[in-house]
């Protein structure tokens, strides 16, 4: 089986499912003959032709809008930000128009799209305030939107797919420190996986991490880290916030009685605290430590100042540092 | 400067505590609002919160020794300027009455309220023994393993859920558990105390299992051994004929459920006939004293519950205001109560008179012990057909026996006599269409 990166799995999922379905249509800015700023459509734009594969102009409102269009016209278009930060000015279409009109609609009209986002940053990426923002929180509040971060290949390329073939409108998050640090094992041909289950990664008795994006590749450095003190981790891949895989996470916060949630957005009103609500209502009497997040700090973005990067996002030193703390208490 | 605690009033008419475990020790630091004792009154534990932050400069009581509410039992070294003034700190004293009272459920103590300004969770105190987490106390419950017995190897000598799996394992593998230095005050318990004799300490056979005493095992035995071994107890019984009820619960009772929410039993009409008959025979509502006999105005009628951690005495207070309906719903709101371990301190003192349904668990006649500090106990037992002879014909009627004992000191058995006679009068007399408010 070859090896691949996060953002060859991407792009063999687009080129797959366009090829299986006529309707599939690829629409943002540079996608078609630049073939995407991180590459991720190279080649489509000659496979598929400018009417399936759609440069836009530099107007996100505008690619939501339009592929809010085509999707209730019977098209299932990918909408690709050029990076999250960009995706406010379509925020209001996506959150007022293709997240309710379904609901809206009784049941009549459906959005199945795709809004494919770059997001995150890190050490390295030097995206500075406007391209490493991590936006998950602001869509997985929204009823309607289904909302997903894969960061290993295999699951990139299912889920996308699965995506693809939903009838709802699906953020699809990417982190751009994954897009070619990690490479895996993945299948030539068609498989998905399913939206929604989170993912145990590694199984251990004294502290339960949980994590998405790259930083859960830090958290599974960091269990290996732990291993060699005594300390074994489950480490849950929280793949899916929208929907939450609530009964994993329970389980998972079962097995240990002390939980870590990992994330590189801002820690307030993050994905972690809906996490940690969770566990609380439904895990309490296994809890023999309090809830702690490690998260990215209540600060506007991540300073493009490689001490301003290493300083907001968390590594593998500090989320084993506190494992190692929790798992003291 | 030096500030004085002293044992608070954990509720209305608590008059005496008994420091059950000290949680901080001399020269540990106290946050304001932080955990200081456990303090265990009749059946309910409370943690008692710091009213200052400072340094703990000496404890004045030792675990295990009851003294009056008022009593100084700790001084504090506290901090601050305002609020370290000495009547501040009794202006807080009581405050813990404001805390949670804690519940009926064995090691259950209050949380305390929150401070502002509380360490970081990552921070643990000093000491947190005494303190436990969700996972530890339901691990607890669930393997019925005394706390206090366990060794704490996390943050401040905390116990962690592994360590109470730790020594239910070892206790399985009949290994003697390494043993909590807190535990050894408890280990003289009060039957010396009452005069009991000692008797031979029992041995652990390889055969036997040794079930640690849970703080609710402990007062249950206490007052047992109080009861029996200073009251006279005088017992007697009468039969009644309760085929009224019987007849009125099945013609109403389903309609009475759909109404009120609560299903209408037996026990609401033994309650209302007693407290009715201790309103003819008021003596039986009343306290032994070397002074004198205390007799009770108001009448408060504790049900005895039966939970898992065991029997508990949740009392209806004046329930001589109550009627059918109004007990029904009491008994049961203290019932559900007891059960899910959230009786208030409140709920579990004044009693002045009890009431247990033993007939609940099938029993024909019992020979009741009494509450210390009440004069009477009535057992309702289980309702069966029997024959009986009805002017001169022989009849099947459900006949049920009421059995009372009573302090001797307090009452003779003409009272006794006379009480039952007034109870059963009152069964007896009800009927289908007798009226529930």
């Amino acid at each position: 089986m070859p090896e691949k990166t996060l953002i060859e799995a991407i792009h063999d999922a687009m080129d797959e499912e366009m090829a299986r379905d006529p309707s599939v249509v690829l629409l943002g800015e540079d996608v078609g003959l630049r073939g995407g700023v991180f590459r991720a459509s190279a080649g489509l734009i000659e496979k598929y032709g400018e009417a399936r594969v759609i440069d836009t102009p530099l107007a996100e409102s505008s690619i939501a809008g339009v592929a809010i269009g085509m999707a209730l016209n019977g098209l299932r278009p990918i909408a690709e930000m050029q990076f999250a930060d960009f995706s406010f000015p379509a925020f209001n279409q996506i959150q007022s128009e293709a997240a309710r009109m379904y609901y809206r609609s009784n049941g009549g009209w459906k959005v199945p799209m795709v809004v494919r986002m770059p997001y995150g940053g890190g050490p390295g990426v030097h995206g500075a305030l406007y391209h490493s923002q991590s936006v998950e929180a602001f869509y997985a509040h929204i009823p309607g939107l289904k909302v997903v971060l894969p960061s290993f290949p295999y699951d990139a390329k299912g889920m996308l797919k699965a995506a693809i073939r939903d009838d709802d409108p699906v953020i699809f998050l990417e982190h751009k420190k994954a897009y070619r640090s990690v490479r895996q094992e993945v299948p030539d041909g068609d498989y998905t996986v399913p939206l929604g289950p989170a993912e145990v990664r590694r199984e251990g008795r004294h502290v339960t991490i949980y994590s998405y994006g790259f930083l859960l590749h830090e958290s599974l450095r960091a269990a290996e880290q732990l291993k060699g003190e005594g300390i074994e981790c489950t480490v849950v891949d929280v793949r899916s916030l929208k929907p939450l895989d609530k009964k994993t996470i329970v389980e998972a916060a079962k097995l240990t009685g002390r939980v870590l949630i990992v994330h590189e957005d801002n820690v307030s009103f993050g994905a972690g605290a809906e996490i940690a609500a969770v566990i609380a209502e439904e895990a309490l009497f296994h809890l023999d430590a309090p809830v702690r997040r490690l998260c990215g700090p209540d600060v506007p973005g991540i300073g493009f100042n490689h001490v301003y990067e290493v300083e907001f996002t968390p590594d593998a030193a500090r989320i084993a540092a506190a494992a190692r703390e929790l798992a003291r208490y | 400067m030096e500030v004085t605690v002293k044992m608070p009033q954990l509720g209305e008419s608590v008059t005496e505590g008994t420091v059950s475990a000290w949680l901080k020790k001399p020269g540990d630091r106290v946050e304001r609002y932080e955990s200081l004792l456990e303090v265990i009154t009749d059946k309910v534990n409370a943690e008692v919160p710091s009213p200052h932050a400072g340094v703990v400069k000496a404890l004045l009581v030792k675990e295990g020794d009851t003294v009056p509410v008022g009593t100084p039992i700790c001084i504090l070294e506290a901090e601050g300027e305002g609020e370290a003034d000495a009547s501040a700190a009794e202006g807080h004293g009581p405050a813990a009455g404001a805390a949670p009272a804690g519940s009926a459920e064995p090691g259950a103590g209050a949380v305390t309220a929150a401070s502002t300004e509380s360490p970081q969770p990552f921070a643990p105190g000093q000491s947190e023994r005494g303190r436990y987490s969700p996972a530890v106390r339901r691990l607890a419950r669930e393997h019925g393993v005394d706390l206090t017995q366990v060794r704490g190897t996390g943050a401040g000598g905390r116990v962690t859920r592994e360590d109470v799996e730790r020594f239910v394992a070892q206790r399985a593998a009949g290994a003697p558990a390494p043993a909590a230095p807190a535990a050894v005050h408890r280990a003289a318990e009060a039957p010396a105390a009452h005069g009991a004799p000692a008797a031979p300490a029992p041995k652990l056979g390889p055969d036997d299992e040794l079930l640690p005493l849970t703080p609710i095992r402990r007062t249950i035995a206490r007052n047992m051994v109080l009861s029996a071994s200073t009251i006279p107890h005088a017992w007697t019984m009468v039969e009644a004929d309760v085929t009224g009820i019987e007849r009125l619960i099945e013609a109403r009772g389903a309609e009475f459920r759909a109404r009120e929410g609560v299903p209408l039993t037996f026990l609401p009409f033994a309650v209302k006939a007693a407290v009715e008959a201790l309103k003819v025979v008021p003596r039986l509502n009343a306290t032994w004293s070397e002074e004198g006999i205390i007799l009770h105005r108001r009448v408060h009628i504790g049900i005895a519950v039966a939970t898992e951690e065991g029997l508990v005495v949740p009392v209806v207070h004046d329930a001589d205001r109550l009627s059918i309906a109004g007990l029904a719903a009491a008994i049961a709101d203290l019932a559900a109560r007891a059960r899910a371990g959230t009786l208030k301190l409140d709920d579990m003192q004044g009693g002045t008179f009890t009431v247990d349904n033993t007939g609940a668990v099938g029993t024909e006649l019992s020979v009741p012990i009494l509450v210390p500090g009440q004069t009477g106990i009535l057992t309702t037992e289980r309702a069966k057909k029997k024959p009986v002879v009805v002017g001169d014909a022989i009849a099947i009627r459900t006949m049920m026996a009421l059995c009372l004992s009573i302090d001797h000191r307090v009452v003779d058995g003409a009272e006794a006599g006379r009480f039952l006679t007034e109870v059963r009068r009152r069964l007896e007399s009800v009927g289908p269409e007798t009226g529930l408010y």
